[in-house]
C-alpha cells in the first residue's frame, strides 16, 4: 500500500509541478465565472440564485470538458513512461503491475479534483459575491463537484486504456481524442438521429433511455440536470419525470460501472505492455 | 555456495534473430562480474529476461534462487537501465526516496545513497537540471539504495569522466565485500579498468569467454610483438633473421607468442646488427577483447 500511495504522490507532485493542476483550473474557471455572469441576467425574473442557473449550464459544459481534461492527463501515463524509459525502472522494483497502475489512478484522480475545486470553487465565490449566500445552492455545487470528479475518473481510467493498448505516446493521443469524440460529441448526435428517425416513439421509449444511461457522460449530465431541475421545481423553473430506467443517484451506477471495467481492461493490458 | 543468479542455458529469438543461444552464467555474492559485447551481443535482451520484462525461449534463470521476474526476484534485484531517465519535474531526493519506497526500503536510505555517489549536494534540484553524469549517478542512486542482494547494471559506466569512473568501480566494489552480487555490463574490456573479477563474453548472443581476466589473456594467446630500431640501415639485416614486418625504414615489428618472448630479446641482444632501441608490446585488454568479440584472428587488423 506504501508503494501505491508513493506512486500516487509522484503523479501529484508532478501534476502541480508541470503546471497542470494550474491550467485546467484556469480553464475550468474562466468557462465557470462566465457562465456564473451570463446566469444571473435571467435570475432577476425567476428569482433563482445566480449559481443556480451557472450549476446547470456548468454540468453540460462539464460534459465535454472534464473527459477532454482527464484524458490528456491519462493517455501518456503508460504509453509515454515506456517511450521515456521511466516504465522499466519502476516495473524492475518488488511493486505489482496493477498496484502501479492504481496508484497513478489515484494520484491523476487527485490532480483532477484539485483542479476542479479550484475551478469550480471560483465559480462558487463569485455567485456568492453576486447573489449573496442565502439560498446558495452550495449542496448543488458540491455534488457537481463529486459527479464531476467520479466522471473524470471514467476517463482516466479509459485514458489508461489507450495508453495500455497502443504501442507509442502518438497513437495513444490520437485513440485518447478518439474516444472522446465518440462518447462525448458523436454518441449524442447518433441518439439524436435514432430520435428523429424512429417517428413511432419505440426506439424513444424502450431504447433510448437505456443507451442514453449506457454513456457514462450522458448518464452524469442526466444526473445533475435532475438535481438542478429539483432545486429549480422550487423555484418555478423544473420539468417532469425523467422516464428513465433508473432514477436519481441510480444513474451514476453508470459511470461507476464504466470505471471499474475501464481500470480491469487497463489492468489486463497492462501484463502485456514490455516496458 | 550461494549463487545469486544462476543462469542456465538460456536462448532467446525475436523472429528469426536469435538474441540469446544457449547462454549459461552463475555469479556468487560478493562477485562482480562483467558481461562484455558489442552492442546486439545480447547483454541488454539478457538483462530484460533477468528481470522478467521478456520471456526465454528456453533455459532456466532463477535470482537468489526465485524465478526471474517474480515479484520475489524483483525484490532482491536491483537494475540500471542503459539510458536511464527520470521524471524530469521531480528532485533527485524524491525520485530515490520513491525507489526506496518502491523497494520496501526506508526512505532515509536514500540520503545515505546519494551521498554515496557524491549527489548530497545537487539532491534537492529538479533532475531536469542534471547533466548526463549527474543522471547516471542518480540511477547508480536509486538502484543502491536499499541493499540490493544483486545489482544489474547495464554500462553503468557511459557518460562518466575517468575520475567518476574510477569512484564508482570504488562503489561496486565496496558494495561487492558486503556481498551484493554485482553483473555489469560493457563495450569493452579497457573500460573496465580490471576492475572485474571475472569477465564473461558474449558474441551474436552465445557466450564465448567467462573466467578471471588473467586466465582469459593467456587462452586468448596473442603474441607479444617487439618493435626493433636500429640505427643505420640495419633494419633490412634484421627483418632478414627475425622475420617479421617492416614498420618505417628504421624499425622492423616482430611478433611471438608470450614464451617465445625471452629468446628473441635474447637473440636481439647478441645480434651484430646494430639496435637502438627495443620496444616490447604485451597485447592490450582492447586486443583480447576483440580477439573473443570478433571470434576471428584479430592479427591482421593489428597495427
Amino acid at each position: 500500500m506504501k508503494a501505491v500511495l508513493a506512486i500516487a504522490l509522484t503523479e501529484i507532485r508532478i501534476g502541480i509541478r508541470n503546471r497542470w493542476v494550474l491550467l485546467s483550473a484556469a480553464i475550468l474557471a474562466i468557462f465557470s465565472i462566465l457562465l456564473v455572469v451570463l446566469g444571473s441576467g435571467p435570475s432577476g425574473t425567476v428569482d433563482a440564485h445566480p449559481l443556480t442557473v451557472a450549476v446547470a449550464s456548468l454540468s453540460t459544459l462539464a460534459v465535454y470538458l472534464i473527459p477532454l481534461i482527464a484524458l490528456l492527463l491519462s493517455f501518456d501515463a503508460v504509453a509515454g513512461e515506456v517511450d521515456r524509459g521511466t516504465l522499466q525502472l519502476v516495473l524492475a522494483t518488488p511493486i505489482a503491475r496493477w498496484q502501479v497502475l492504481f496508484g497513478k489512478f489515484i494520484g491523476h484522480t487527485a490532480v483532477l479534483t484539485m483542479a476542479l475545486m479550484l475551478g469550480y470553487g471560483a465559480a462558487g465565490m463569485l455567485g456568492y459575491a453576486l447573489g449573496g449566500g442565502e439560498d446558495m445552492p452550495l449542496f448543488e455545487l458540491l455534488l457537481l463537484v463529486a459527479t464531476s470528479v467520479l466522471l473524470g475518473a471514467v476517463f482516466v481510467a479509459v485514458g489508461y486504456v489507450a495508453s495500455c493498448s497502443a504501442r507509442q505516446t502518438g497513437t495513444a493521443a490520437a485513440l485518447a481524442v478518439g474516444i472522446w469524440l465518440v462518447t462525448v460529441v458523436l454518441y449524442d448526435m447518433a441518439l439524436l438521429g435514432g430520435l428523429l428517425a424512429s417517428q413511432d416513439g419505440v426506439f424513444a421509449r424502450l431504447v433510448f433511455p437505456w443507451l442514453l444511461l449506457f454513456n457514462p457522460a450522458d448518464a452524469f449530465r442526466v444526473y445533475n440536470m435532475a438535481i438542478v431541475d429539483g432545486s429549480l421545481l422550487r423555484t418555478g423553473l423544473g420539468a417532469g419525470p425523467t422516464g428513465l430506467p433508473l432514477e436519481g443517484a441510480g444513474v451514476l451506477l453508470s459511470p461507476v460501472l464504466w470505471c471499474l471495467a475501464a481500470l480491469g481492461l487497463a489492468t489486463l493490458a497492462f501484463r502485456r505492455v514490455t516496458p | 555456495m550461494s549463487k545469486r543468479i544462476e543462469i542456465a542455458s538460456v536462448s532467446k529469438r525475436f523472429g528469426r534473430v536469435e538474441a540469446l543461444r544457449d547462454v549459461s552464467l552463475a555469479v556468487e555474492a560478493g562477485e562482480v562480474v562483467a558481461l562484455l559485447g558489442h552492442n546486439g551481443a545480447g547483454k541488454t535482451t539478457l538483462f530484460r529476461i533477468m528481470l522478467g520484462f521478456i520471456r526465454a525461449n528456453g533455459g532456466t534463470l532463477s535470482i537468489c534462487g526465485e524465478i526471474a521476474g517474480s515479484a520475489a526476484a524483483r525484490r532482491a534485484i536491483s537494475y540500471l537501465p542503459e539510458s536511464v531517465a527520470f521524471p524530469k519535474m521531480l528532485t533527485g531526493r524524491e525520485v530515490v526516496e520513491l525507489y526506496a519506497t518502491l523497494k520496501g526500503a526506508a526512505r532515509g536510505d536514500a540520503g545515505k545513497a546519494l551521498e554515496q555517489v557524491g549527489l548530497a549536494e545537487a539532491a534537492d534540484r529538479r533532475c531536469g537540471t542534471y547533466s548526463k553524469g549527474m543522471r547516471q549517478r542518480l540511477g547508480l542512486a536509486q538502484a543502491i539504495v536499499g541493499q540490493p542482494k544483486v545489482l544489474l547494471l547495464d554500462e553503468p559506466t557511459s557518460g562518466l569522466d575517468p575520475v567518476s569512473r574510477g569512484e564508482f568501480y570504488e562503489l561496486i566494489a565496496g558494495l561487492a565485500r558486503s556481498g551484493t552480487a554485482v553483473l555489469l555490463s560493457s563495450h569493452g574490456l579497457s573500460e573496465l579498468e580490471a576492475r572485474a573479477e571475472r569477465v564473461a563474453i558474449l558474441r551474436k548472443g552465445r557466450l564465448v569467454a567467462d573466467g578471471p581476466l588473467a586466465a582469459l589473456q593467456k587462452s586468448a594467446g596473442l603474441p607479444t610483438r617487439i618493435r626493433v630500431r636500429s640505427t643505420a640501415g640495419g633494419a633490412a639485416d634484421i627483418h632478414q633473421r627475425f622475420g617479421g614486418r617492416r614498420i618505417n625504414g628504421a624499425s622492423v615489428e616482430i611478433a611471438c607468442a608470450g614464451e617465445e618472448k625471452m629468446p628473441v630479446l635474447a637473440a636481439l641482444h647478441a645480434a651484430p646488427e646494430p639496435v637502438a632501441d627495443i620496444e616490447v608490446m604485451p597485447p592490450t585488454l582492447d586486443e583480447v577483447y576483440r580477439y573473443y568479440s570478433l571470434g576471428s584472428n584479430v592479427e591482421e587488423d593489428r597495427s
